[in-house]
């Protein structure tokens, strides 16, 4: 799966996740298929399933905004909760609903996590360049990347500099001192100064592109025609997809 | 690894394939004329100076500072790039920014990545630099105005985000208005504080290291448009907000009612547009949005006539 030509990955994962987006609500049998597609893939790209699994939990906290659901979409009721004064009944189709969206951000999760794992940046650029997106866009995101963990680097030097020169501490169990106002402007200055030395650092970036001949214009290397086997399984990837998509929509007749 | 500091990436599955598609649309358009006008304006620089902002913003990002007990505050930076570099620069940033949290940290789903970037690096971006360019020309440039402004521009810029987010949960039917739009506004008032207080150090900071960055953003090209578009996309999404919000009548109005005064209000003379809902088409909400857009275009058209009719006066004085 790694050797997988970038452009196939890119394709394959964004008809994946959109498929799953199309996909309506209970139905079980459609989930069922996409969570064994995309457990396949991670199968045969040899990736640590726990891992991945571990990695997935990051859209948790925000999937837990659709659990109010149950109690608020009208339907056959199923269950009733009494919080002091207020009755809450939950409708069986406010749950199906509920799960439904929880599964699809886990499946659209796993997809997003298979693409930036069997990926490089710089085939993943050049997918996005070969999908016609703006050449500047581009450009931008690769020289972001590029400078992507020189900058989180000097965040987090930042951090420790604060941390170092602060009262607070796990040893002693002091909170940290002066008013809310205070410490949002000593981030503040944080973040300001990081924001001159990328502003200035660009400059120096830029005058060293200019002395190596940049003149505005990014190139790209020329593209490899799609070998037979990445077309093949380019094809069969997106006619599962398609099958998969009829199946969910006969499921809704 | 990464800390998620805004609660307003949405991920795949709580926004409807139609409302994606929209919004997709839309982020598109606003994207295409940002590139457009960088090109233009910064032309040979553009690319380093995009590509190193966004790494600093998305590294700002993990900057916090604690609230209270477990909770922090964190910063977006879409009002920050958009006062440092101008508003389509701005755009730009952002969406690398957004568009490589949902792509390589899962961060926002990708096929609801068009309304993410359009609450996050359209919206955020165009009101920041809006409300920042208000309280400008309100104080004359002076700088307790350029701080005062980065801090009410970040602010707006989470807040009216928020409600543009909490507009495309309840557009797909994945959260009610009534829960959605309360939630989403109460949490990003107060977000939005930290927000504003970090871009206001920020700015400070950059006042006085560097007071020539500052000033260079000053000089705008042709930035009044920039200005319209903000605050046409603000109107517009106010509009489509009204019938959603609520359906309780105007607080005088339900004053009004009780006190029984609302029968001597006299009819007006002529109704155009009667009780903010065009005549003629049946659904309620989507009459009074399309009253809202045409009220809004209306508008428009009347400030761009002032401006057409003032260059033509001033073209005639200099003649």
């Amino acid at each position: 799966m790694h050797r997988l030509d970038a452009r196939v990955k890119l394709v394959l994962v964004l008809a994946y996740v959109l498929t799953t987006a199309l996909a309506p609500q209970g139905a079980w049998a459609v989930y069922l298929l996409l969570f064994s597609l995309v457990t396949a893939a991670y199968i045969l790209s040899e990736l640590p399933l726990k891992k991945v699994y571990l990695r997935s939990l990051i859209a948790l906290p925000f999937a837990l905004a659709a659990l109010p659901l149950i109690f608020t979409l009208p339907g056959p009721a199923w269950f009733s909760l009494k919080l002091g004064q207020i009755t809450l009944t939950a409708s069986t189709t406010g749950a199906e609903r509920a799960i439904s969206i929880l599964l699809k951000v886990w499946l659209s999760v796993q997809a997003g996590i298979f693409l930036s794992a069997v990926t490089s940046r710089n085939a993943l650029l050049a997918a996005m360049r070969a999908l016609k997106l703006p050449r500047l866009l581009v450009s931008v995101m690769g020289l972001m990347w590029r400078y992507l963990d020189l900058m989180i680097a000097e965040a987090r030097r930042l951090l420790r500099a604060r941390a170092s020169r602060s009262t607070s501490s796990p040893l002693t169990g002091q909170r940290n001192g002066g008013k809310i106002t205070w410490r949002a402007n000593v981030t503040g200055g944080m973040a300001g100064s990081l924001m001159l030395r990328s502003l200035e650092r660009s400059e120096r970036v830029y005058q060293a592109m200019l002395s190596r001949g940049y003149d505005g214009e990014s190139r790209e290397t020329r593209h490899h025609p799609l070998t037979g086997k990445d077309r093949l399984i380019l094809f069969s990837g997106l006619v599962v997809l398609l099958g998969i998509n009829l199946l969910a929509l006969l499921w809704t007749l | 690894m990464r800390y998620s500091p805004v609660a307003m990436h949405i991920p795949d599955g709580f926004l409807s394939v139609l409302v994606s598609i929209i919004f997709w649309i839309i982020s598109a358009a606003f994207i295409a004329v940002a590139l457009k006008r960088v090109s233009r304006d910064l032309g040979e620089r553009e690319a380093p100076l995009m590509g190193v902002l966004a790494a600093a913003i998305f590294a700002g990002q993990m900057l916090n500072f604690t609230v209270t007990g477990g909770t922090s505050g964190h910063l977006l930076g879409a009002a920050l790039a958009a006062i440092l570099v101008g508003p389509w620069a701005a755009m730009l940033v952002m969406t690398a920014v957004v568009a490589t949290q949902a792509l390589i940290f899962q961060d926002g789903g990708l096929v609801v990545l068009g309304a993410n970037l359009f609450n996050m690096a359209v919206v955020g971006v165009a009101v920041g630099y809006t409300v920042y360019r208000l309280v400008q020309n309100l104080s004359g440039g002076k700088r307790w105005g350029m701080l005062a402004g980065g801090f009410l521009a970040a602010w707006a810029s989470i807040f009216i985000a928020s409600l543009s987010c909490a507009l495309q949960l309840s557009l797909s039917g994945t959260s009610p208005a009534q829960i959605a739009l309360p939630t989403m506004a109460g949490i990003h008032a107060l977000i939005g504080i930290g927000e504003g207080l970090i871009t206001f150090g920020a700015l400070a900071f950059v006042l006085g290291a560097r007071p020539d960055i500052l000033s260079n953003a000053q000089a705008p090209t042709k930035n009044s448009r920039g200005l319209l578009v903000g605050g046409v996309a603000l109107s517009l999404l106010l509009a489509v907000l009204s019938p959603l919000a609520s359906s309780h009548p105007d607080g005088l109005e339900w004053v009004a009612e009780q006190s029984g005064f609302l029968d001597a209000a006299r009819a007006p003379w002529f109704n155009i547009i009667p009780d903010y809902v065009l005549p003629g088409i049946q659904n309620e909400a989507l009459a009074t949005i399309l009253a809202g857009v045409i009220g809004v275009m209306i508008v428009l058209a009347a400030i761009s006539g002032l401006n057409l009719s003032r260059r033509r006066q001033t073209v005639a004085e200099e003649a």
